[in-house]
């Protein structure tokens, strides 16, 4: 299943639960006995905890002190100047059209590719996961060639909210795509088809049928895109524009500061991000875990 | 079996990459030849690290050939790294390895001296340590639809300047300069400097591009009517064969670019040799085909016709001075340009 | 299903249409314009000094993050699946932390980190440079690289369980014998897999990078740097496009391994 790759580029929080039988694929494998006696362990959480704080603990600790570096006023005086809250403000409502547009757009290219059937499906299948292997700014380059300045087609979108979109869109296309996939071939086919032999029209049996069955797998996807997109730079570096209370994201914002030697700034809007995408995740969190819960109910 | 031969696979790919690794290691230090071929590595006498503006990355291309084709430079190599001016300062006191800085404005280079990075005689010298310059100009979209002629064209109904953040770029500082040098006849009468640059500010600049290169490509993808900017750059833009002509108001700006040795240069002798060289009359010559102009008033009459003058060449000393200037007007918080950014893009 | 043939036929246009305004054409579009001078011109612009400088260091720091994320990502895998110790559920959270960070929120935070003015100034001031140095373009890829192979290999480490292994003790393997002969083998696939994705996001990576390098073109220019300076610095459009291409086949290659590696994978 090519899902593996947008799940694992897209990050393991779907897959990291710690049930093990929803990663194991041989439940009746008996599970390994507590703690086989081994004199390494105890030096290997040791090594673990050591290497995970060096290469991501310590930074962004040093992030978060640093953006109290004034005391919680100046950190909320960073937070609350207009032009960072403008860019807080521009990040959230793109990556929230993004979002809203991959729930759509994602969701029909997974029916497409799954209950669809046409030549060249396995191309398009494959393409569906470019924008994951595609560095950003290549990303930025590819779509600024044709929706910008050159463009042959004249439709100049760079410098624009809509370019942003366009671009953070690209980004984030596998995702509901990915996650929404597996579910729908697992899904049971025959009850949209009884559904439908019972007389219900085809918008009927995508609300009352297919939609409660996806609605997890989709909210997740757009969780994840929603997530990537906040925190998106490359990609929108060179199409976005960078203007001020306009089309500059949180993350141009943060380097623009770190530019004009203002680290405090840049911490504060720093950890504003973080704990948006925090946010986003933990509230993912729940909703798989509840949605298991109801699966294990039934 | 089977098992060994994919344990073999997973085991290549990991030492592959260790090999793989060890080439890159030489690699990425033997590549480093901007300027001489790879293959004269034996003459080397030495890597200078040149931290750059954005906009001096068109001189150096043609000074830095002159330097290592012969004479003292033969064979040193650079490595060169543009941007900001006021970023690249930043880099510099915050530990980026320079050996020589070319800024865009002299705080940033004072900033160094109190970072004790470079030596406080730096601008000892008859040319005050400012090899080249320019002058402000306003680059408009070609045939000049919105005709911008002078610095009260620019506050016109619904006109868009294009000019960096003054808090990163260097080219911004100048650009802000001019017309408060112009409007404040010199600085005598600073409110109505104050009063143009407000208006300029709050109503007619709504981009903030890093640096005077990031300007420039911000204007060149079609955002605004006008771009506030360096001479050279504009002629390079023109050379280039972009859509766009340029203008220079009858009274306008001087631009000073300063260059200076760090005092932890690796290698001094060469550095040095290199910002000597700068003031050359074959590297002023070469400056001035880039496009920027140059201080040997020899080689300056001989491009005369390539920069006419203006009626009105309004100096940094003719305002006080960097030190006074830059206090008084782009001090972050409290400077009087930097208050107004900040009422109008906060 | 029924559903209607016209409905059908309008959904799959709409969804074809939106991947080939969005995909197809711009990635169509910018290998044509890098192939339009033909081959030699996109051979020679990816042939300079500072190209092949900066392909050499992408190269480098994937060389130097593969190995690390190998050993620390199974030795990290070991901890989280085996291991029973307190902060276990934190040490899950931490591992996926990066995937929720921003690229230039890496990269401040390296700086502050390791930066002259930061926790760890002394360092630098000692003369050891991380910051505006290869160490740290290599800390900002580690960092975002850091959960692909504990998440590949994690699940495979809870299906395997620790029957063989308690047999291969029982039959005398010390733990190196074991982890070697019974353990690593299994993991090959999700390990390799692990490794494929790294190096995807270590060749790709950009705004964390860009944060800390010195930015020296033809020294400290990974590919991703020399594709932005390419367009931005110097105007070379052809010269970004020619890169972005470069780019894209590595990433092209990546994804064929990754499709290949799969459908092993399951073979197997």
């Amino acid at each position: 299943m090519t899902a593996t790759l947008s799940a694992g580029l897209a990050g393991g929080t779907q897959r990291s639960t710690p049930d093990p039988q929803a990663a194991g694929e041989a439940p009746e494998r008996p599970r390994a006995p507590a703690g086989r006696p081994s004199r390494g362990r105890p030096y290997a959480t040791g090594l673990v905890t050591l290497w995970l704080s060096l290469v991501v603990l310590l930074p962004l600790a040093a992030l978060t002190v640093t953006s109290t570096e004034h005391g919680w006023g100046g950190f909320w005086d960073a937070l609350s100047a207009p032009s960072a809250l403008a860019a807080l403000r521009v990040t959230v409502l793109v990556a929230a059209v993004v979002a809203v547009l991959n729930a759509v757009m994602g969701t029909l290219l997974a029916w497409v590719l799954v209950r669809d059937d046409f030549p060249g499906k396995a191309v398009v299948n494959a393409l569906i996961d470019l924008p994951f292997a595609l560095p950003t700014i290549v990303a930025s380059i590819v779509l600024l060639s044709l929706y910008g300045p050159d463009s042959p087609i004249h439709v100049q979108l760079n410098a624009t909210r809509y370019g942003l979109v366009v671009a953070l869109a690209f980004v984030t296309l596998p995702f509901v795509v990915r996650s929404v996939q597996p579910v729908l071939i697992e899904a049971d086919k025959e009850v949209e088809e009884a559904a439908a032999s019972l007389g219900a029209g085809g918008l009927t049996i995508f609300r009352r049928v297919i939609l409660p069955t996806l609605g997890p797998a989709i909210i997740s996807g757009t969780g994840l895109a929603f997530a990537r997109a906040i925190g998106e730079f490359g990609s929108v570096v060179l199409i976005g524009g960078n203007i001020p209370r306009h089309t500059q994201v949180a993350s141009q914002y943060i380097q623009q500061q770190i530019e004009i030697d203002q680290p405090v700034n840049a911490a504060a809007v720093s950890v504003a991000l973080l704990a948006m995408a925090f946010l986003t995740l933990f509230v993912l969190r729940l909703v798989s875990a509840r949605s298991l819960r109801r699966e294990a109910a039934s | 079996m089977s098992r060994t031969t994919h344990l073999s696979a997973a085991a290549t790919a990991v030492v592959g990459a260790l090999v793989l690794s060890a080439c890159a290691g030489g690699g990425s230090s033997d590549t480093s030849a901007t300027s001489v071929p790879a293959g004269n590595v034996a003459k080397v006498t030495g890597t200078i690290s040149l931290y750059g503006y954005s906009v001096a990355k068109a001189a150096y291309a043609q000074v830095i050939p002159g330097f290592t084709s012969g004479g003292a430079g033969q064979g040193v190599q650079f490595q060169q790294s543009y941007g900001a001016s006021g970023d690249q300062s930043r880099k510099v006191a915050a530990g980026a390895p320079a050996d020589v800085v070319s800024f865009s404005v002299e705080p940033d280079v004072t900033r160094l001296v109190k970072a004790g990075l470079v030596a406080a005689d730096w601008d000892a010298g008859p040319d005050k340590g400012v090899p080249f310059g320019s002058v402000v100009t306003m680059v408009v979209r070609k045939g000049n639809p919105k005709g911008i002629h002078d610095w009260d064209d620019l506050l016109g109904p619904g006109i868009s300047v294009v000019t960096p953040n003054p808090f990163s770029s260097g080219s911004a500082k100048w650009n802000l300069l001019a017309p408060y040098a112009v409007k404040s006849d010199g600085g005598t009468n600073p409110s109505a400097g104050l009063a143009y640059l407000t208006s300029l500010i709050t109503q007619h600049v709504h981009v903030q591009p890093g640096s005077g290169r990031e300007a420039t490509e911000t204007f060149l993808q079609g955002t605004g009517d006008v771009l506030l900017s360096y001479e050279d750059e504009a002629i390079a833009a023109v050379r280039a064969g972009d859509p766009v002509s340029y203008v220079t108001p009858p009274q306008t700006f001087k631009i000073e670019n300063p260059v200076a040795v760090v005092t932890r240069a690796k290698n001094p002798t060469a550095a040095t040799a290199f910002v000597g060289y700068l003031f050359t009359p074959a590297a002023q010559r070469l400056f001035a085909e880039a496009g920027f102009r140059p201080v040997d008033p020899t080689v300056a009459a001989a491009y005369a016709k390539d920069f006419p003058a203006p009626q009105k060449l309004w100096t940094i000393s003719d305002l006080g001075g960097w030190a006074s200037v830059d206090a008084d007007l782009f001090t972050k918080g409290t400077g009087k340009v930097a208050v107004i950014y900040d009422k109008a893009t906060k | 299903m029924r559903t209607s043939t016209s409905a059908r036929w309008s959904l799959r246009l709409l969804a074809l249409a939106y991947l080939t305004a969005l995909l197809a054409v711009p990635v169509v579009l910018i290998l044509w314009r890098t192939f339009e001078l033909g081959l030699g011109a996109f051979l020679a612009s990816v042939q300079t000094p500072a190209a092949i400088s900066a392909l050499n260091l992408s190269l480098f720091i994937v060389a130097v993050v593969v190995p690390l994320n190998v050993v620390f990502g199974i030795v990290t895998a070991l901890a989280l699946v085996r291991g029973r110790f307190r902060g276990k559920g934190l040490l899950q959270a931490v591992v996926d932390l990066p995937f929720a960070v921003s690229p230039v929120v890496v990269g401040v935070s390296l700086i502050l980190l390791w930066g002259a003015g930061g926790w760890f100034g002394a360092l630098d001031r000692a003369g050891f440079k991380v910051i505006f140095g290869v160490p740290g373009m290599v800390l900002a890829t580690l960092f975002v690289t850091l959960p692909f192979v504990v998440r590949e290999v994690e699940p495979v480490l809870h299906e395997i369980g620790t029957d063989q292994e308690q047999a291969a003790a029982t039959l005398g393997a010390n733990g190196w014998q074991t982890f070697w002969r019974i353990t690593l083998p299994a993991l090959r696939w999700g390990l390799t897999y692990g490794v494929v994705l790294t190096v995807a996001r270590a060749l790709g990576e950009f705004g964390a990078v860009i944060m800390v390098s010195s930015g020296f073109a033809g020294v400290s220019q990974t590919l991703t740097l020399l594709v932005h300076s390419r367009y931005v610095d110097d105007q070379n459009t052809y010269g970004a496009y020619a890169a972005a291409t470069l780019l894209m086949g590595l990433a092209v290659l990546t994804l064929l391994l990754m499709s290949v590696l799969n459908r092993t994978r399951r073979t197997t």
